[in-house]
């Protein structure tokens, strides 16, 4: 009995301390820019365009790094649980990381449903849902559509909506400056799209192969056309077997683009490359890929100078 | 989520009827440019709603998608035709005979994500037949273990984990419990039950372990496969560190059944377990973690002893873990290694004179390829009950991962018992993975 008393104390010692724990920690409401949290870099810059100064905003994956394969660290625990917003890519492609972290962070502000989730991919255009059967047969699929949607500049100018809708929802007196916010950077993403489809008009309708299938949206936008993938299923490794037939559909189709994320082995795509007279370019599927790659303008800046230079190359 | 549907179909409606008229208009170019932007703002709408669905059908299926996911408003053939008609067949729908399958499809949107993760073990070599405590034995083929997951969050303030560890016979839950996490103050709770967080491999799921066995160390001192994995209460906090730094405190309240290591007779008999956690993130591509665990208990019998022990002896845990983990983010998906350490003392009172034992495990893995590890292990350990009889070994291991979903392990395992009798055995696991299994903590 005794020493059921004395786990009862200890035990209620642990609840007492914890919840004055929680009276000291509980954060200040208002007077404080809101905190945002996004899992991948291109939300954040996103986030950051809408927000201005109203907001902090930091991104958990690197844009260098493969988005499907992030370590759930602790230390992103940190940045979650003081939270106010969290934007997700969604689609799954968080899945292998980003539900551990929610659930350890305990910050009931960012559980999914909560105001503070944001799934931004309910309002960009997602292509590629598949139909019929899926099976894991098809490589790691997306059943929800194709997760790669924000390299396309119309999405991004409907992502950046939801977000300052969002902002406004969570704080009300800012509203007015984050629709300023707004305004202001669909008049440049306007301007900048403009140039963008000049630059790439001559290329219309060229061939091109990706390592991964992370390109429909920018292939769509810009109307190219990509054929194969260096990888035969997303997520599986390349087989000498599938890049031999890649080598024979790329002379066949006379394509000699092959773009990969910075975060995959040039092995097999320099070899690709070598027979069948290509040009492999290293093109950055997220804002942050390269150091003078800092927002969301930069990057597409970025990809269609390098993708230009080598379509014109290998005209 | 009807009117989303309804409206998504007017819109298409319209912005074909627009396109036709765009082909008839005269082709003054500023009338053009009203119409693109007219036909450009009506797809940012059907996006929206389009996304709106999709959320709807993903997150929050409520009882009245049933009804609406059994109607023919959804398909495309539908699209085209005017929204009244349509509208007349969703309140007919009663009439129309039942559409079973679309019907299942809905209700699935709120079934948990279920996955199965089947563990098949093959061994060669000699295992002697000790009759103390050995280390994991295997048999020449054997599945070791089916493991049933059922996940889902619960409502907007708790989620619930099952873990159902089905063996060729017999079932046993290996783990089910409620998080809540939505507390005031950052706690995170668990109620059920749950693999204790003493220390690291204890809470780790033998389909994640990164070996096919448990280490000596556990096997001698903290219950062997299934650990201290009892039912009871956690309660957990991220303490206030200096930057860079994470803190979490974990302190747990248990029935006080683990295995050879705790057994409850009273109901006062709890046992508790508490752990601290530093990390540190030392640059991008590494970070140190380090544990310190304790754990109380009233000492379990000797396996197979008829007579209860009394419960005034008293086991006592103590444990140290390190981790060290490398992992070049450009090439994340290539190139890894871990280094990992566990020291466990154990305090037992048992008939006789106390035993103080200590164990402990070293290990290192290494990616060099997307799809293969290299390992090696070495254990030394003495025994909880026999302090005195102390056994060693080693392992190397090789893996390689033909995808995420699937993992062939082989292992070569060498331990010397304390009796002097040497075990030299060949390990092969195959581990794969059905169903959305979802990601365990780091």
């Amino acid at each position: 009995m005794k020493r059921m008393l004395r786990h009862c104390r200890l035990l209620s010692m642990l609840v007492a301390g914890a919840l004055m724990w929680a009276g000291l920690t509980a954060p200040p409401a208002e007077a404080k820019k809101l905190n945002v949290v996004t899992s991948t870099t291109d939300m954040a810059a996103l986030t950051q365009e809408v927000g201005g100064d109203k907001i902090t905003v930091e991104a958990i994956a690197k844009g260098y790094q493969d988005p499907h394969f992030v370590e759930a660290k602790p230390s992103f625990l940190l940045k979650l649980r003081n939270a106010d917003l969290l934007v997700v890519v969604g689609l799954q492609l968080e899945i292998g990381w980003l539900p551990p972290l929610i659930n350890q962070c305990g910050n009931a502000r960012v559980q999914v449903g909560a105001p503070g989730y944001l799934d931004a991919s309910q309002f960009a255009e997602i292509l590629e849902k598949p139909t019929g059967e899926v099976t894991r047969a098809m490589g790691d699929v997306h059943p929800l559509g194709n997760p790669h949607y924000w390299l396309d500049p119309d999405n991004g100018r409907r992502i950046a909506r939801g977000i300052a809708a969002k902002l406004s929802e969570l704080d009300p007196p800012d509203a007015p400056y984050f629709q300023q916010q707004l305004q202001d950077f669909e008049k440049r993403l306007a301007a900048a799209e403009q140039k963008w489809e000049a630059e790439m008009k001559p290329y219309r309708g060229r061939k091109v192969v990706t390592y991964h299938n992370s390109f429909p949206n920018f292939a769509k936008h810009f109307d190219l056309n990509v054929i194969g993938y260096v990888e035969p299923r997303p997520g599986i490794p390349p087989t000498p077997s599938h890049t031999i037939e890649l080598i024979g559909l790329m002379k066949r189709e006379n394509c000699k683009v092959i773009l990969v994320e910075p975060y995959f082995d040039l092995k097999t795509p320099n070899s690709v490359a070598s027979n069948t007279g290509g040009k492999v370019v290293v093109y950055l599927p997220s804002v942050g890929g390269e150091k003078q790659v800092t927002n969301y303008f930069q990057l597409f800046d970025y990809d269609i100078d390098l993708l230009t230079k080598a379509l014109q190359a290998t005209q | 989520m009807r009117n989303l549907i309804l409206g998504a179909i007017a819109l298409v409606a319209l912005a074909g009827a627009l396109m036709a008229q765009q082909a008839s208009m005269p082709e003054t170019s500023a009338d053009t440019a009203a119409l693109q932007q007219k036909i450009r703002d009506l797809e940012d709408r059907l996006i929206a709603l389009e996304g709106q669905v999709r959320l709807l059908k993903s997150t929050q299926a409520t009882p009245a998608a049933t009804t609406e996911a059994g109607t023919p408003a959804g398909s495309p053939a539908a699209a085209p035709t005017p929204a009244a008609p349509v509208a007349t067949s969703v309140t007919s729908g009663g009439e129309q005979l039942p559409v079973y399958g679309g019907a299942s499809a809905a209700a699935k949107a709120l079934n948990p994500d279920i996955s199965v993760i089947g563990d098949f073990i093959g061994a060669a070599g000699n295992s002697p037949s000790l009759p103390l405590a050995i280390q994991q034995p295997f048999q020449s083929f054997q599945m070791h273990e089916s493991e049933l997951g059922l996940q889902a969050i619960i409502d907007p303030y708790a989620r619930g984990d099952f873990f159902i560890s089905f063996g060729e016979e017999g079932v046993d839950l290996e783990e089910g419990y409620i998080t809540f996490t939505a507390l005031p103050g950052n706690f995170v709770a668990k109620a059920g039950k749950m693999r204790s967080a003493f220390g690291k491999v204890n809470t780790l799921h033998n389909h994640v372990l990164p070996w096919i066995d448990r280490p000596l160390v556990t096997t001698n001192l903290v219950g062997g496969e299934d650990g201290i994995d009892d039912a009871g209460v956690s309660l957990e906090h991220i303490l206030p560190a200096p930057k860079g730094f994470f803190v979490d405190l974990t302190g747990q309240v248990f029935r006080g059944d683990a295995g050879d290591v705790f057994h409850a007779v009273n109901r006062s008999d709890v046992s508790t377990v508490d752990h601290l956690r530093v990390y540190k993130d030392v640059t991008e591509s590494t970070n140190l973690d380090v544990g310190f665990s304790y754990s109380r208990g009233h000492s379990a019998d000797k396996p197979g002893s008829i007579i209860p022990l009394n419960s005034d002896f008293i086991t006592n845990l103590y444990g140290v873990d390190a981790t060290l983990r490398w992992k070049p983010l450009r090439r994340s998906i290539y190139h890894s290694f871990v280094a990992r350490s566990e020291l466990i003392w154990s305090q037992r009172q048992q008939p006789g004179a106390e035993q103080r034992a200590f164990g402990f495990y070293t290990s290192a893995d290494y990616q060099f390829g997307r799809r293969w590890f290299l390992g090696a292990r070495y254990d030394r350990s003495d025994r909880a009950q026999f302090a005195n009889l102390t056994d060693t070994g080693g392992s190397v291991l090789l893996t390689y991962w033909p995808s995420e979903f699937s993992q062939i392990r082989g292992q070569y395992r060498f331990t010397r018992y304390a009796e002097n009798i040497d075990a030299h055995e060949l390990l092969m696991q195959v581990i794969f993975s059905l169903g959305a299994h979802g990601a365990h903590p780091f």
